[in-house]
């Protein structure tokens, strides 16, 4: 006979109704997997391996999944949030890292993608997915996030209900690649080298100017995230990668590189990614993304299921550098307690910040402050207001508080 | 020969690990380099580098007139952008009018009102417009729909005709709208 799910259960099923077997209670309709009764996946072989090949989360986990919004006109100038709210540590699943397009996600041959750096050099070179693979590798825990990142939180009243969709443009993965640097010797830049335009192989050949400076600094061409090759929608097989700086300079997709010494003001740091103040001037190539957390847990969709111990979690990072400090308040920001922080604290990096806390049952309004290495710390929501207005779209980083209801049902505070 | 191979072996094994310990210094010539890649030629360099300078380097040959541009427009651009650019179908961008409400509750940021510079007209419409087949306009239309787009928020007349030279000579009524000297001072330090 044939060993398989069914029998076994119907089998199982005439065993429980006879009464069991030697004492053990078989599988009932309802709770029948929980002690003292026999798991009724424990009665069976369980699924076969390489199923699939490339394995998938629990079908329990069906609904981790990145949310977008019912706005975009288009499919491919869009975007994607990821669900902070239900991660654990730091890093961002590659399935789970936000999007962001301007042109779709183009279907890249890497045997026909190449990168040229041309422009300030004393040799323009062409590089295949090959040759860059084998310069010596870099490999980096770093967060990406977009300059638009909470930008519905500049509004009097936020649309954004859930952390996911007020937050969720935020990801942090292990980048591994070749330091830009190192290309940069290969090809030799001239002294007067000042600014460099990365231009990506999509259907928006999205461009960006970027100092030198950063250049020879932390940059990155990279080609791996989290241990395998880029997700296409993260840049596959090469992107620019710049430690800290907002998310659209990092252009995916990367097939040029044209060094020069003015930037090229395009369409990305004129137009867009740049902050418009109160006076209707406007700041430009505000790269680094400050200071900035939020509480993760409790959330609309996992908060407290009764009274007792929980932990409140969020993260917390800085485009300039490593996180000091983390404050939370549960009393809408009357008072303040240090947070515990998750070792490592790694530059331009996520760090997750944990406070332990008893709820009572009572409602309550809970907001996380970050602080840097630098001594800058998060600011509130109206002090930031009152500094750059609400027509500045980008790098808001202002506190955010999130209220719990007696219910326990977790809301925008700003909303 | 036991020992022998094994002492051949071990020596061979050694040799190796010092290959290794000083491989990165023997991997890089006199300069320093890996000498990784190829030679990119002027022919590869010219296909694909269409970034346009704010002073014109990098424009082509050609030019354009409102006429025509208006044309190009009508047939490429307005069942997305709108007949009137003041007035896009619904959640597309505007690409005229909003001049004198950048300091109002309501900014309005289209090329008349916000972009610093006329040559991102060129570069971004060559690159990455008409949104459904990007880079098939060649250079006299783009000039073209760029003349039109110029006339449309009141920078050109009707009767304009734009080329490398008068297109980098164009002054955007925003050009000096911007703080750019931002950089490497971070947010905070940048008040
Ligand atoms: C299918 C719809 C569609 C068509 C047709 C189209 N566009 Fe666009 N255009 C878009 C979208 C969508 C964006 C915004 C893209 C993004 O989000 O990056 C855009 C952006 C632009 C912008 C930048 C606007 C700004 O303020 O930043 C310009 C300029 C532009 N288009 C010009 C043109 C021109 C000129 C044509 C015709 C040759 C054209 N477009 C045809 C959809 C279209």
């Amino acid at each position: 006979m044939r060993i398989n799910r069914r029998t076994l259960i119907r089998t199982g099923g005439a065993a429980m109704a006879a009464g069991g077997i030697g004492g053990t209670v078989k599988a009932q309709s309802s709770g029948g997997n929980l002690p003292p009764h026999v798991p009724e996946w424990m009665q069976y072989q369980g699924q076969p391996y390489l199923n699939p090949a490339y394995g998938t989360p629990s079908p329990h986990e069906a609904d981790v999944v990145r949310r977008s919004i019912a706005g975009f006109v288009t499919d491919t100038a869009v975007a994607s949030w990821t669900p902070i709210h239900r991660l654990h540590g730091i890093i961002t699943p590659n399935g789970l890292t936000f999007e962001r397009h301007h042109g779709g996600v183009p279907e890249i041959n890497p045997d026909e993608h190449r990168l040229i750096i041309h422009g300030l050099v004393d040799r323009p070179l062409i590089f295949t997915m090959e040759d860059l693979m084998r310069f010596p590798s870099v490999s980096e825990l770093h967060f990406l996030e977009c300059s638009g990142n909470s930008s519905t939180e500049f509004s009097e009243k936020s649309s954004r209900l859930s952390v996911q969709m007020s937050h969720g443009l935020l990801s942090c993965c292990e980048w591994t690649g070749v330091r830009l640097s190192t290309l940069l010797d290969e090809v030799g830049i001239k002294p007067e080298s000042k600014w460099l335009l990365a231009e990506g192989a999509d259907a928006a050949a999205m461009t960006r100017s970027i100092p030198i400076e950063k250049a020879l600094d932390d940059a990155i061409i990279v080609y791996a995230q989290n241990g395998e090759a880029l997700r296409p929608e993260q840049g596959y097989p090469v992107r620019l990668f710049l430690p800290g700086f907002e998310g659209n300079s990092n252009i995916k997709w990367l097939r040029r590189i044209e060094i020069g010494e003015q930037p090229w003001q395009t369409r990305e740091e004129t137009s867009k990614y740049t902050d418009l103040l109160p006076d209707g001037t406007a700041r430009q190539f505000t790269f680094n993304m400050p200071i900035k957390s939020v509480v993760t847990f409790p959330n609309f969709e996992k908060s407290f299921t009764e009274k007792g111990f929980y932990e409140i979690s969020g993260l917390a990072w800085s485009g300039n550098g490593k996180v000091a400090k983390v404050e939370v308040s549960v009393d809408g920001g009357s008072t303040w307690q240090e947070a515990q922080l998750q070792e490592p604290i790694i530059s331009k990096c996520l760090t997750r910040f944990r406070l332990p806390f008893t709820w009572t049952g009572q409602p309550f309004e809970v907001q996380s402050r970050a602080t840097d290495e630098h001594g800058d710390v998060q600011p509130a929501r109206e002090r930031l207001i009152d500094e750059v207005g609400r027509n500045a779209l980008y790098h808001y980083n202002g506190i955010q508080g999130w209220k719990v209801a007696e219910n326990a049902e977790v809301t925008n505070a700003n909303a | 020969m036991q020992t022998h191979n094994m002492t051949m072996t071990m020596v061979a094994a050694t040799t190796a690990l010092l290959a290794l310990t000083v491989a990165p210094a023997m991997a890089q010539d006199a300069d320093g380099r890996f000498d990784i890649g190829s030679s990119a030629t002027q022919e590869q360099i010219a296909g694909w580098d269409i970034d346009i300078h704010p002073d014109g380097t990098g424009l082509p040959e050609g030019s354009g007139t409102v006429a025509e541009g208006t044309e190009i427009y009508a047939y490429q651009c307005a069942h997305c952008h709108g007949e009137d650019p003041t007035e896009p179908v619904k959640g597309y961008p505007a690409l005229a009018g909003g001049q004198g409400s950048l300091d109002t509750d309501k900014p309005v940021r289209t090329i008349g009102s916000y972009w610093p510079h006329a040559t991102t007209i060129y570069d971004y419409v060559n690159r990455a417009m008409p949104f459904e087949s990007p880079q098939s306009l060649a250079p006299d239309e783009v000039y073209a729909v760029t003349a039109y787009l110029l006339h449309v928020n009141d920078i050109l007349p009707d009767d304009a005709t734009l080329d490398a030279g008068s297109l980098a000579a164009v002054r955007m009524p925003n050009a000096d709208g911007f703080h750019s000297d931002i950089w490497p001072a971070n947010q905070a330090d940048a008040d």
